[in-house]
């Protein structure tokens, strides 16, 4: 094989490349020149300390906030400071979960699962609601619940229909903002479950906020840990457990001594 | 000193980058109201919200207005002997200004800060990322359909109004100041014209505007948290307010030379 195709190929496996993204609140430089890669159909897992950045990171994968500085290339086409056409065409293939479910609070839980669908691809009524009630109950929701509204249902509940709706028209990129927090182990074992079928079976690629290791363990391939705004580690899952830095084997294990204290954070934020 | 300019020119720069946000704002909004895809259904619940709901308050004010203004101006033209025009005034203070002032200020502290807080709710309990997620425009889907349904409810609801407000000035003439009810009312549409109730309706549908497009705007720049939604729904209905009175002023303007 030729250098160029064997690079071409290597080009085409890229999914997602962020370059040095760097994003400022006012004085606080959040995110201080992010670098990550996740290839096709890839599992990767994003941890870091609770307010170090990670919501922001997919948001700005998304456009939904957008980055001040660096590159992001989806499929290799570049997404920081592209038009409008460009964005709204490229979030077609995404399917996101937002860390507090986000679900629509004036729609039934059938029209929020089903809602790119029926807006987009003029989705008939009843099929709309099949697909609701296929899509809830592989998540272990009864099917009742679809003509309820979201205020109705518990937080969990909440949260695995903004998980159905993320993956209803089956995307190629997903990605998961804490999707197991506040769920039981087993409903979380459920959740677990799917993200690994929504890579093996379907192909997709997902990104992950996690802060459970052991779920992190199951479903990722690789990892990635945000510090200070940087990614201070990536690499295989497997790797996680002795990379030599003091800050991942601290986070990894859930000690309590070690470099990662409060102090530490309140001394990134200011950066 | 030098603080002290400082602050000024933050205060400055402030000013003029949320001026130019508002701008921007609302040509886009414009833009995204008259460009397909339309959501029929969010419209017709806006039009039941902001129309519909807000029959009461609006009759009630324009009820009280009415009998109030009759009962003011006889009091003053009885001094110079000229009580039988207190029809004539009531019907036209009401159609030119009251009407499409009262109604528009009232459906301002309604309409406005519940528009600005169920998007700044939308904004942060992240349902605007969502909705942009889920390939629908936020513009088309809650902003559009908001405005329209202002632009279109304000004067229906002037009219009502209208009609309200003079029946309230004639309950007090025939009641309590006297007149003779058929006298009263031929007073009333003797020299009533159609410009007139126009100029209401025109005031109507700019207030309907103003008043969809702020609720609107500071609900989609809400701050962060219960907070900034509070201070989103009170700065919508001041601001509306203040734009309700001086539009008002400028079409009163426009129209009068
Ligand atoms: N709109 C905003 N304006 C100002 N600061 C913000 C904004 N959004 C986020 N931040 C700040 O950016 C930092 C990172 O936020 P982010 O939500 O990404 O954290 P996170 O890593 O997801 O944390 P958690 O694990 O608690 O969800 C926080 O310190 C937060 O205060
Ligand atoms: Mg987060």
């Amino acid at each position: 094989m030729t250098k160029k195709a064997y690079a071409e190929i290597n080009e085409m496996q890229t999914k997602i490349e962020m370059q040095n993204v760097v994003k400022t609140f006012g004085r606080k430089n959040v995110l201080k020149g992010i670098n990550l890669s996740v290839n096709a159909k890839e599992s990767l897992a994003l941890i870091g300390t609770s307010g170090c950045g990670k919501s922001i990171t997919l948001k700005c994968l998304l456009g939904l906030i957008t980055a001040d500085d660096g590159s992001i290339k989806v499929d290799g086409k570049e997404i920081c400071g592209a038009d409008r056409k460009t964005m709204e065409g490229l979030r077609r293939s995404f399917g996101m979960t937002f860390q507090f479910g986000a679900l629509f609070d004036s729609l039934p839980i059938w029209e929020n699962v089903t809602f790119r669908l029926r807006k987009q691809q003029k989705m008939s009524r009843n099929d709309a609601r099949d697909l609701a009630v296929e899509t809830i109950t592989q998540l272990g929701l009864s099917p009742q619940v679809i003509d309820q509204y979201p205020a109705e249902l518990s937080g969990g509940m909440q949260k695995r229909v903004a998980l159905a709706r993320a993956i209803a028209d089956k995307p190629e990129i997903l990605l998961f903002d804490e999707p197991t927090s506040g769920l039981d182990p087993i409903t979380g074992g459920v959740i677990d479950r799917l993200i690994i079928d929504a890579v093996k079976r379907l192909g997709a690629t997902a990104m992950t906020i996690s802060h459970d290791m052991a779920s992190v363990r199951r479903i990722a391939d690789k990892v990635a840990m945000i510090h200070n705004g940087v990614i201070i580690w990536s690499g295989k899952v497997t790797e996680m457990d002795d990379t030599g830095i003091p800050e991942v084997n601290q986070f990894v294990h859930g000690l309590s001594e070690g470099p990662l204290t409060l102090a530490a954070k309140e001394e990134a934020w200011r950066g | 000193m030098i603080s002290f300019l400082q602050n000024i020119g933050q205060a400055a720069l402030g000013f003029f980058a949320s001026f130019g946000r508002i701008a921007l704002f609302t040509t886009n909004a414009v833009r995204w109201t008259l460009l397909p895809p339309y959501y029929l259904r969010q419209f017709l619940r806006q039009l039941l919200d902001i129309g519909f709901f807000s029959l009461p308050v609006v009759g009630l004010t324009t009820l009280f207005s009415g009998m109030v203004l009759a009962l003011q101006s006889y009091t003053g033209f009885a001094r110079f002997s000229a009580e039988d025009t207190v029809a004539t005034v009531v019907v036209l203070s009401v159609t030119r200004e009251l009407g499409p002032v009262l109604a528009g200020l009232m459906v301002a502290g309604r309409v406005g800060a519940s528009i600005a807080a169920e998007i700044g709710t939308m904004r942060v309990t992240d349902q605007i990322d969502a909705l942009d997620t889920l390939s629908t425009r936020p513009m088309q889907y809650l902003v559009a359909p908001r405005i329209l349904a202002g632009m279109i409810c304000l004067p229906f609801l002037v009219l009502v109004g209208d009609l309200i407000g003079v029946f309230g000035g004639y309950i007090v003439g025939v009641y309590r100041l006297d007149f003779n009810p058929s006298i009263y009312l031929s007073r009333t549409l003797e020299y009533l014209e159609f410009a007139d109730v126009a100029m209401g309706l025109i005031k109507a549908a700019v207030f309907g505007f103003l008043i969809a497009l702020m609720g609107c705007y500071h609900g989609y720049y809400s701050g962060r948290g219960a907070e900034g939604v509070g201070r989103a729904t009170t700065n919508a209905v001041v601001s509306s307010s203040i734009l309700i009175l001086i539009s008002n002023y400028l079409v009163t303007v426009l129209f009068f030379g």
